[in-house]
């Protein structure tokens, strides 16, 4: 019984279509308001991450399954330049962009699963779970 | 691309956010208001965001430029109408809106510009 | 399915029918007898009858058993909410072998012994299906009371116009944290409060994670427009704190709620003045 769709990240408006398309799927497999607002923000950093950094990518939304418990688990791929040192881009404050440097290393703080798998100059594959209480 | 409306009352411009912000328009309400603050010799800024969802990294420093701006430029900027979850998130990710000032909603948000006015050295109490 | 097997599953289905009185009722006896909890025979019995039902009808037809776990799981349901054990719960599946196999014994024909065989095959698949849908139950049980726990532990009072407060009594982990959090947050929203005094002089000790939890919501207040102070901090927790390296930084902490209550009074303008007659007599400084 999973649920899952492809949501394309070319077009700067395409981060709101993300972001509106992960609320709904949050609100149907029952997180609470907080982890909601929690983790569509987490696919706002991603989503624009990808946009910005890999001239654009997707996402795949899907329902998961842990027992009893649901789960909203989101996979953005891109085929941009990658990521040389995954741990340092995990530390607050490091960016190569004109950012914060909080879209990573925050994004992990949001959600309960981050898995972040990366070949320079192939892309990257970010992997994110947040389960229901 | 959607744009923000900035309202004038008074001296203060007050900006409500309705729509699911965009960053095309996020840069263009930047820019749009250290214009209209100018133009207006407002001495506040009011940014209701009680219908924002969600404020990510982009939409947060864009508060805190604005706070920045408007400062230089000698108006206060106050953020009005955060919600709990949105404050939550916001802490969890790691991002201080540093100096921007906050108030609960827009009655308490001019509340406290009249507040910083009258704060000011000729003041008596 | 070999010519054998088919024949020994017809020799079953027939048992079944000819005897079904007798089985039923072989059949509830054992289930009776095999739980210390009180039961309901006159409703085990309606349901062994349905199950029953259902079991030679799913044989009848070529082995659709989605009827029958369906009963099944209901049944499961039903007993782990009434607090039966899972070994109890899978008896009453177990029983009908035994309450058969009487039956069989008597026949004593070779195509219901092997039938026999085949029979209690199905029997150990429908009652493993039975300690899973148990488990399951249980699990969702649990779940529910947690939620029902956290609601209730989680009481937002009003001191003054403006000043809320939460009296946190008990063990604090991050889950119930969390939640009295939240709800603290959402009363400053609805009440327009600017200001809130967390109290945890009921609260024994604390962990790093609730520790931080509490900062994070003072932050969080403060990012909405409002102001928190932290009171009854106990030194142990104090001792904690410190050990643990967590920076309170710039919050405010009281040694007692009466402390905080002045302290947020006064940042709201408020004057308490004792009258002649030691009656209190408040006066708002500013509008």
């Amino acid at each position: 019984m999973t649920t899952a769709e492809e949501l394309p990240i070319n077009v700067n408006g395409d981060v709101v279509l993300v972001r509106q398309r992960v609320r709904t799927v949050a609100v149907n497999v029952g997180l609470s308001l907080v982890d909601q607002t929690k983790v569509v923000t987490a696919a706002s950093e991603l989503a624009r991450n990808a946009l910005v950094y890999a001239g654009g990518g997707q996402v795949r939304v899907e329902v998961v399954h842990n027992g009893v418990r649901q789960g909203l688990r989101m996979t953005f791929s891109d085929n941009g330049p990658g990521i040389p040192d995954i741990e340092q881009a995990l530390t607050d404050g490091w960016t190569t962009g004109n950012g914060l440097g909080l879209g990573l290393s925050g994004s992990r703080r949001l959600v309960d699963e981050f898995a972040l798998e990366s070949t320079p100059g192939e892309g990257t594959l970010i992997t994110v779970t947040k389960w229901a209480r | 691309m959607e744009r923000v409306p900035i309202l004038k009352l008074g001296d203060i411009l007050i900006v409500s956010i309705q729509i699911d912000l965009q960053d095309m328009s996020v840069l263009a309400l930047q820019e749009d208001l250290s214009e209209r603050v100018v133009a207006t010799g407002a001495r506040g800024v009011i940014i209701d965001i009680t219908a924002v969802e969600i404020v990510d990294s982009f939409i947060g420093r864009m508060l805190a430029t604005i706070a920045a701006i408007s400062r230089m430029l000698d108006a206060e900027t106050i953020v009005v109408g955060m919600r709990p979850a949105v404050a939550i998130t916001l802490v969890e990710l790691g991002l201080s809106l540093g100096g921007v000032r906050t108030a609960l909603n827009l009655e308490k948000g001019v509340a406290l510009l009249n507040q910083i006015e009258n704060q000011t050295p000729t003041a008596t109490w | 399915m070999s010519v054998h097997t088919d024949a020994g599953r017809r020799r079953i289905e027939e048992l079944l029918q000819e005897h079904e009185g007798r089985v039923l009722k072989r059949w509830l006896e054992i289930a009776v007898s095999s739980t210390s909890n009180q039961v309901d025979r006159g409703g085990l019995a309606d349901q062994l009858r349905e199950l029953y039902q259902s079991l030679r009808q799913s044989f009848g037809s070529s082995g659709d058993l989605s009827d029958l776990r369906g009963l099944l799981a209901e049944l499961s349901r039903d007993r782990a909410r009434q607090g039966f054990t899972p070994t109890e719960t899978a008896v009453v599946v177990f029983g009908l072998k035994e309450a058969l196999y009487e039956t069989v014994e008597e026949d004593g024909s070779p195509d219901a012994l092997r039938g026999f065989i085949w029979f209690s095959r199905v029997i150990d698949d429908l009652g493993l299906f039975t300690v899973e849908s148990y488990a399951t139950a249980r699990e969702k049980i649990i779940i529910d009371q947690a939620e029902q726990l956290l609601e209730l532990s989680t009481p937002v009072v009003k001191l003054w116009d403006g000043i809320v407060a939460v009296p946190l009594v008990g063990t604090l982990d991050s889950a119930r944290t969390q939640v009295v959090m939240e709800k603290l947050l959402q009363t400053l929203v609805d009440t327009g409060s600017e200001h809130a005094v967390i109290d945890i002089t009921g609260v024994p000790a604390v962990d790093t994670e609730v520790a931080q939890h509490l900062l994070k919501t003072v932050v969080a207040a403060r990012l909405m427009g409002a102001e928190c102070v932290i009171s009854g901090i106990r030194p142990q927790i104090a001792h904690t704190i410190v050990t643990l390296g967590i920076e309170f930084g710039d919050i405010v902490t009281k040694a007692t709620l009466a402390d905080a209550l002045a302290h947020t009074l006064r940042a709201s303008g408020v004057r308490v003045v004792k009258g002649g007659e030691s009656r209190i007599a408040v006066r708002t400084v500013e509008a």
